[in-house]
This record gives C-alpha cells, sequence and structure tokens, in this order.
C-alpha cells in the first residue's frame, strides 16, 4: 500500500507544497490554505484507514525564527494534527499563512475544531472564515493583543504599568454584562420563558474556576455553555521564555493533579529534539512514579465525584489513602504533588534507600481499600441511579470530538497509548486496559477504578524488576548532566558549566510526544530553533476537547445530572485552559 | 397559680433543653461524622472540643447581620423564624415521660402533622424571598418534596391511630405497653422515618439544599444568626422526627424500671438521631425526580396497602 504522503500528493498535486522530515517522523506535509478543508476532509472521509480525530490545532508564529529550513514561505504556519486509529498513527498538515492571516475554517469537517479555533484566533490573531462563533475563548474579552505572536511581551514588565481609570473600569465591567445574544442564546423556546442560571466560576460543583452559562427550563437543561480561560496562565508562552531545563516545574502545574506525569511527554520531546537515550532504570522509575501520579489523581477524581453526588465520606478516605501515595512521593522526590522530578536525560536522583519497601507496603495496603470503595461507591444503588445511563457519548462522538483515556475507553474502544504507542519501555509490562460498555457516567468511572488496579499491577512489575544502572543519561545534553567526570576531563566540564548556566542547547527540529495520562492523551509539541528555550511549546491537554463536549452529552438532562457529568468528565481547569 | 408557675417553668425548661440539645447536635454530629469519616472533627475548644458550639454561637450572634439588597425584606427575616416556630409548637405535644410535657392534646398526633406543614412555608418563603435563583430553585424543589411527602408521612400513622384508638400521643404511649408498635406496624415504621428523613432535608433527601448543586439552596443568601435559625432548625427538626418515631413506634418512655423513664425515652431518641447522622455520612443524594418517584410510586401505596391490611385486621380480631 502506497503510504499517505504519496497518496496525498497524487490526488492533490496543487494542493501540497512540501514534506518535511521532524524529529517525531510523523508525516508532515505543508499544504495551500485554499485547499485545506479538501485534503483533511478527504483524510477524514475516503482515506483507507482513515485519519478520525482531530487530535490537535495550533499554530506558530514563524516570524522571529532561526534555522528555519527549506520551507514555504510563513509569517504564521497553522498545524492540523490527525490520528489514525486504524494505521496506529498521526499525520501532521501544515499550512503557511503569509500576507493575510485568515484561513478557511474546518468546522465543517471536524465540529471540535470550534474550540482550536477560536484558540488560535485568541492567541495568533488569525480569522477563520466560516467558523460559527470566532470569539475569544482563553484571554478575556477586553484583552488588547493576541499573546502568543512573537511581539506581544511575555513579561508584566515589558508591559506599560497597569492602570484602571475610570473610564476603563466602566467598560470592563460593560463588558461583563452578560448578553444572551453574545453566547448564542436564545431567550426563549416555544412561548416558555427560560431561565439563565450562571454557575461558576465560584460553585462548589465545578471543581476549580469554571464558569457555565446554563440555560433552564425548570430543572431541564436546554443549553449550557463553557466560560473557560478562568485558570490561564500562558504556560505556552512561557515555554517561550524559559529555558528548556527550567520549563520542567511549569509542565507539573498543567495538569495539577498529575505531578510528575507531565513532566514525561516534555522531556521525552526535549530527549526525541536532542537525540538522549534515557537508561533503562530511569525508564522505569518515571513509569513508576508516573502510575503513583495516576492512582492519587484518580483517587482526587474519586472522592469529589461522590462528593458531587451528595456522599460526604469518600473524599476523607480517598484523601486520606492519597496523602500515602503523597508520603511516598516525598520520600523518593522531595516534594508532593509538584515534584518537577523528571529531567531532560533521565530523573533528578536515584532511588532512595529502603524505597521498596514503602511502595511494597502500599501494594498490600490499597487493593484492600479499593474492594471497600466498591461496595461504598460503585455497587450503591443510589449511586448507580444517579449515574447509568447519564452524560452517553459513542465511541464514534468521542473520536469526532477528540476524546481520549478514560473518556473514550468508557465506551467500549480498548485505545490506550500504553498499550498501542508504547513509550518508556511499556511494551515490557503486563496490564489490562479496563473498558466500558455504554459511555456514560458510570462505566466513566469503572473505568478508572479499574485503572487504579491496573496500575498497582504496574508498580509491583516496577518493583519487582526495576534494573540496576545509571538514572539519567550521560548525553551531553542531559540537563543537569552527571557530574561525575566533570572535575576529569574539560569535555564534561564545559557541557556542566554551559548546560547549569545558560542551559542545554537543544539542535534544530520539531517533535511530537505524548503520553496516556490521567486524563487522556497529553502532548507536548515543541519546535525548537537551536536555541536555548524552545521556539514554541504547544501543549496538546485531554481536558480542552472533553470540555468542549460537556455542552452536548448535557442537553436533554436535569442539574443534578449536570454535576454528575461534570464530575464524571474528569477535567482539570488548568488543564483545560493551560 | 402555683400550678401555673410550675407549669410555665416547665415549659421554659422543655424549650431550652430542646435548643441545648440541638445545639449540642452539632457537636455531636461534627465529632461523630468525623469518627466515621477517619479524621478528628473539632477538638480544640474545651473537653473533647465541647465547647465548639459555644464558639461557633458567638460567632454566629456577632456576624453581620446583612439582609441582601434585592431581598424581600420582611419575608426573608420572617421565614427563618417560621421554622424555629413550627418545630418548637410541635414539641408541645411530644410526652417525655408521663409527668414531663406540655400539653395532652387529644388531638395531638394531627397537630404535630399541621405544624411539619406550616414549616414547609419557612423553607418556600426564604427560597423565594432571597430573589437568587439557586434560592428558587431550593425552595421549589422543598415545596414539591415536602408536600409530597407530607402525605404519606400522615397515612403511615394511621396505623398506629387504628391501633392505639386515639391521636392523643400519650394514650398512643401507653397503648404499647407489652408490644411497641413498630412491631404490627412495621410498613409504617419505615415509611414514616424516611418521610421524617424528606422533611427535614438531610442526606439522603438534602435535595433543597444540595449543596454541589446549588451552593446552599434556599439558605444560600442567609448569614449570621438567621442563617443560625436555619441551622439549628435543621437539628431541631431531627431531634423532633427522632422523638416522634420514638413516641409511636418505640414505645416512648416504656422501658425496664431500672432506669428512670426520661432515660429511656432519650436512649431511644438518641439512637435514631445518631441514625441521622449516619446516614449522612454514608449515602448519596438522589435525584428531585428519583425522590419524587421513590415518595409516589412506592411509598404512597405502600402506606395505603398499610392502612387496608391494618384496618382489616382491626376489624377482623376486634381488637
Amino acid at each position: 500500500m502506497p503510504d499517505i504522503v504519496s497518496i496525498l500528493k497524487d490526488k492533490f498535486p496543487q494542493g501540497i507544497l512540501s514534506v518535511q522530515l521532524t524529529k517525531d517522523e510523523f508525516p508532515t506535509l505543508w499544504a495551500e490554505a485554499g485547499s485545506i478543508i479538501s485534503i483533511l476532509s478527504f483524510l477524514k472521509k475516503e482515506a483507507d484507514q482513515p485519519y478520525s480525530m482531530l487530535y490537535d490545532l495550533t499554530a506558530i508564529d514563524e516570524q522571529a525564527k532561526n534555522n528555519r529550513g527549506e520551507h514555504p514561505e510563513s509569517i504564521y504556519t497553522i498545524v492540523y494534527q490527525l490520528l489514525s486509529f486504524e494505521r496506529n498513527s498521526f499525520i501532521r498538515i501544515k499550512v503557511p499563512l503569509t500576507a493575510q492571516t485568515v484561513i478557511p475554517s474546518i468546522t465543517a469537517v471536524w465540529p471540535s475544531a470550534n474550540w482550536y479555533e477560536r484558540e488560535v484566533y485568541d492567541l495568533f490573531g488569525i480569522k477563520f472564515t466560516g467558523h460559527p462563533d470566532l470569539r475569544r475563548i482563553l484571554m478575556p474579552k477586553t484583552w488588547i493583543g493576541h499573546p502568543l505572536q512573537k511581539c506581544h511581551p511575555a513579561r508584566a514588565t515589558e508591559m506599560a504599568p497597569f492602570q484602571l481609570p475610570e473610564a476603563k473600569q466602566v467598560a470592563e465591567q460593560a463588558a461583563m454584562q452578560f448578553k444572551p445574544e453574545e453566547w448564542g442564546l436564545e431567550k426563549t423556546i416555544a412561548d416558555d420563558e427560560l431561565m439563565f442560571l450562571n454557575l461558576g466560576p465560584q460553585h462548589p460543583g465545578t471543581h476549580g474556576i469554571l464558569r457555565l452559562v446554563v440555560q433552564l427550563d425548570g430543572e431541564d437543561i436546554v443549553n449550557v455553555v463553557p466560560d473557560i480561560g478562568f485558570h490561564h496562565r500562558g504556560a505556552e508562552k512561557m515555554g517561550e521564555r524559559q529555558s528548556w531545563h527550567s520549563y520542567i516545574p511549569y509542565t507539573d502545574r498543567v495538569e495539577y493533579l498529575g505531578g510528575v506525569m507531565n513532566n514525561f511527554p516534555y522531556v521525552m520531546a526535549v530527549e526525541k529534539l536532542g537525540g538522549i537515550i534515557v537508561p533503562e532504570r530511569a525508564q522505569m522509575i518515571r513509569i513508576m512514579m508516573s502510575e503513583l501520579f495516576r492512582i492519587s489523581s484518580h483517587l482526587v477524581w474519586y472522592g469529589t465525584f461522590a462528593g458531587d453526588l451528595g456522599m460526604l465520606s469518600p473524599v476523607f478516605f480517598m484523601f486520606n489513602d492519597r496523602e500515602k501515595v503523597f508520603d511516598i512521593v516525598e520520600a523518593i522526590c522531595g516534594a508532593r504533588m509538584h515534584p518537577s522530578w523528571f529531567r531532560i536525560g533521565g530523573v533528578t536522583q536515584d532511588l532512595p534507600n529502603g524505597w521498596k519497601n514503602l511502595i511494597q507496603d502500599f501494594i498490600d495496603y490499597f487493593p484492600k481499600r479499593l474492594d471497600e470503595y466498591d461496595g461504598m461507591v460503585m455497587k450503591n444503588s443510589i449511586f448507580k441511579a444517579r449515574t447509568v445511563g447519564i452524560g452517553i457519548y459513542t465511541t464514534a462522538e468521542a473520536i469526532e470530538w477528540g476524546i481520549t483515556g478514560p473518556g473514550l475507553r468508557a465506551t467500549g474502544f480498548e485505545w490506550d497509548f500504553r498499550k498501542k504507542q508504547p513509550y518508556s519501555g511499556y511494551e515490557n509490562f503486563e496490564f489490562d486496559v479496563p473498558t466500558g460498555k455504554n459511555g456514560d457516567c458510570y462505566d466513566r468511572a469503572g473505568v478508572r477504578v479499574e485503572e487504579m488496579r491496573q496500575s498497582l499491577r504496574i508498580i509491583q512489575q516496577c518493583v519487582n524488576n526495576m534494573p540496576d544502572g545509571p538514572y539519567k543519561s550521560d548525553h551531553p545534553l542531559t540537563t543537569p548532566p552527571v557530574k561525575k567526570n566533570t572535575l576529569e576531563d574539560i569535555e564534561t566540564l564545559i557541557h556542566h558549566f554551559l548546560n547549569v548556566s545558560w542551559g542545554p542547547v537543544i539542535p534544530p527540529g520539531e517533535a511530537f510526544c505524548s503520553v496516556e495520562a490521567t486524563k487522556g492523551n497529553n502532548g507536548y509539541y515543541l519546535i525548537s530553533d537551536g536555541n536555548i528555550t524552545s521556539y514554541r511549546t504547544r501543549i496538546r491537554t485531554p481536558s480542552f476537547p472533553a470540555m468542549q463536549l460537556v455542552p452536548l452529552i448535557a442537553q436533554g438532562y436535569t442539574l443534578p445530572d449536570l454535576m454528575a457529568i461534570l464530575g464524571s468528565v474528569d477535567y482539570v481547569l488548568s488543564d483545560v485552559d493551560r | 397559680m402555683i400550678d401555673i408557675l410550675l407549669h410555665i417553668a416547665l415549659v421554659i425548661g422543655i424549650m431550652l433543653g430542646l435548643v441545648m440539645i440541638a445545639a449540642g447536635l452539632i457537636w455531636l454530629e461534627r465529632r461523630t461524622l468525623a469518627l466515621w469519616q477517619d479524621r478528628y472533627g473539632p477538638n480544640r475548644t474545651g473537653l473533647f472540643g465541647t465547647l465548639q458550639v459555644v464558639a461557633d454561637m458567638i460567632k454566629i450572634f456577632f456576624k453581620e447581620d446583612w439582609i441582601p439588597p434585592f431581598a424581600d425584606k420582611k419575608i426573608f427575616v420572617v421565614a427563618p423564624a417560621i421554622l424555629m416556630i413550627s418545630i418548637l409548637l410541635s414539641f408541645a405535644v411530644v410526652p417525655f415521660t408521663p409527668l414531663i410535657g406540655v400539653v395532652n392534646l387529644n388531638i395531638g398526633l394531627l397537630f404535630f402533622l399541621g405544624m411539619s406543614s406550616f414549616g414547609a412555608y419557612s423553607i418556600v418563603l426564604a427560597g423565594w424571598s432571597s430573589n437568587n435563583k439557586y434560592s428558587l430553585i431550593g425552595a421549589v424543589r422543598a415545596a414539591s418534596q415536602m408536600i409530597s411527602y407530607e402525605v404519606f408521612m400522615g397515612l403511615s400513622l394511621m396505623g398506629v391511630v387504628m391501633l392505639s384508638g386515639s391521636f392523643n400521643m400519650r394514650d398512643i404511649v401507653l397503648a404499647q405497653q407489652g408490644r411497641w408498635f413498630f412491631i404490627p406496624q412495621f410498613l409504617g415504621f419505615i415509611i414514616f422515618f424516611i418521610a421524617g428523613i424528606a422533611e427535614t432535608r438531610r442526606l439522603p433527601f438534602d435535595i433543597p439544599e444540595a449543596e454541589s448543586e446549588l451552593v446552599a439552596g434556599y439558605h444560600s443568601e442567609y448569614s449570621g444568626m438567621k442563617f443560625g435559625m436555619f441551622f439549628v432548625g435543621e437539628y431541631l427538626g431531627i431531634t423532633l422526627i427522632s422523638a416522634m418515631t420514638t413516641t409511636l413506634f418505640l414505645g416512648g418512655w416504656l422501658g425496664p424500671a431500672f432506669l428512670p423513664p426520661i432515660f429511656w425515652f432519650l436512649i431511644k431518641m438518641f439512637a435514631f438521631i445518631l441514625f441521622f447522622i449516619l446516614l449522612r455520612a454514608s449515602l448519596p443524594r438522589p435525584r428531585s425526580d428519583q425522590l419524587m418517584a421513590l415518595g409516589w410510586k412506592v411509598l404512597f401505596p405502600l402506606s395505603m396497602l398499610n392502612v387496608l391490611v391494618t384496618g382489616a385486621l382491626v376489624l377482623y380480631f376486634k381488637l
């Protein structure tokens, strides 16, 4: 079978401009803006083994880039990343924009492109023609400028001092007035006056600063419009000013329940760019810590989800158990929620003495607790009445809307990146991929509960089979480098000096790396132009598409069901807004 | 004259005692919930944290008495008082012991049912006058829940009335000598208790205030002492339902003679109160439509059936 690149070249001789080689070895094609819709709909609908998921859509401001290579002229580049489940591979289509920053919207092909295009519009100022609702999504409505443009300041100190004169205050307050038309909401339905309920940004049921404008007919939900961006910290912009090494702590906070799991895709992407091979022991340590954090994150979800449905106690039990996980994490990493413990080329330190006993104790203790929780939560008949058959979506819908992780597996589709595209040695582990059947709230819960048991299995295998050897690669780009030889030969001394003072200089190129994180597939798309900072850091988070799907699965249910749906989706607002 | 003064003293004593119990329940609930949830609860103020209640009361008294500018002021102020009044009045008919009790009313049971219906106004008016959408939804939920559960709360007690042949609470207790009514009236007992939970709006039936959905439901806008009245009112409500269950189904003050009657009454009552708290520690909250379905489709027919069967048996055996 001819590969997809040659198929596309034959099919769209005018549309495809060139082919790019990337470090992640994804087929990467430059396409012309006019034919992007036909190329993408061909890939989605007509191609053999189609690319059915719009995995990511983002942009790059190319104006300040060194080492661009032989690529089409471009001021802004739009990047479409698609995933084919049949092929088990990604494809990346890049569209150069030169004079005009306008491109046709692909919302007709993938409705899930809606929020992604709004994000690109918000952060880059690129307009999408034919987009149904092109307004800012992360930044406030009154924001001036588009933050991810290279000309936009990255620090407050680069901007004029903040002032709030009366006129500005009035304008800001006027902008906060709720006008249903701006949200695409109509006031009435079949002569019935509907009620708008403003849920959040401060509300006990939203788990973070999320605002939902809910349109209610009695207690029945007619419409939900999420308003996100309250938790936006400009993580991608920060990636462009922090050194490759000093950005690691920021990744911890992108999905703040995942801890070191967030470092994982980032350091792997940097290692791919730098060509660093990570020693086996470091790989297994990384897996072990990630799985510990998967358990801790799922415990938070478990307790708060039960809390959303009115159960008071589970959250206390589960936070106690999470505390036990944190005790282990603290003993190994020295910090609890955000250890920032992975390093480019390995991990910070070797495992401490006695780590095995600590973890083994937990492995012996935890399964009994999980069984207890099953009896308390999952088998409770009121809990079932609140979750079975609520917030259903099918596998096809999940793929259409870019859902990954437990949300996708709950629909009955067995797709786990740890199995399908193993990274860091996951292929050596034995574990099952739990799936659901109906794709309702109960199945999503069941999948996560079972995942905790599987994580325990993985951790047990790590404990039993932890290889000896270095915990850090001795590649010159490892940061901070192994100290051992620095006082013996000049070469390592120089590397050490430069990597610690400047930070490593990563060779030009681009790479994408993703992991099966707690909430779904979390990926980092890094572009280096041969500098000590990344040229573009794109963080593809699982919560963003999940949040986009919430309104669709909440319609027709009632207000209490909305809380069950929000809880079962298991998003983290920092993961949505970045 | 001295009789009247003594009786007034008794009434005041009972009222103070009840308010003390309700306030003490705040501590009891926090400590027992903590026990069941693997944590400590308030343990710093006084012995085992018992003075926590005093601290809470001082705080609540000194809070700003805030009425939101958009609220309907008069109704907003009156609503919490209605709750306290209706519950405290209900206690008038409860016979704690043969000697302790406010009135010996021959329609005691009906008076209790009437007062508990009256309490529903408090919630509805509080939610309505707050002029807040969350409060409104809470109030609407409360109205539907309390009115429906009232219907078979009354019906579930008819079996007791038939067996004892009286609406008088003292007669009902005395009729239980030898056999407490929860044995022949087990169905009535269960239904009454479930309806009682719904009446007090406690988990699993705390749908009108459903924290994760409605913030605080009908009392979202309340603070200071007015919130305090809802708060204490909730505990008074628990005490009332526990006292009524004790009286109607567990023989009230009856019990072996080695303990005085008041102890038997309190022991039984506190057992139910602890059960209320245990429920709160263990169950999730159903949706309001599920609650209504349970009420009208299951509990209502069952209580009708209970009335029919009890009536037929009473007639047949000429009890």
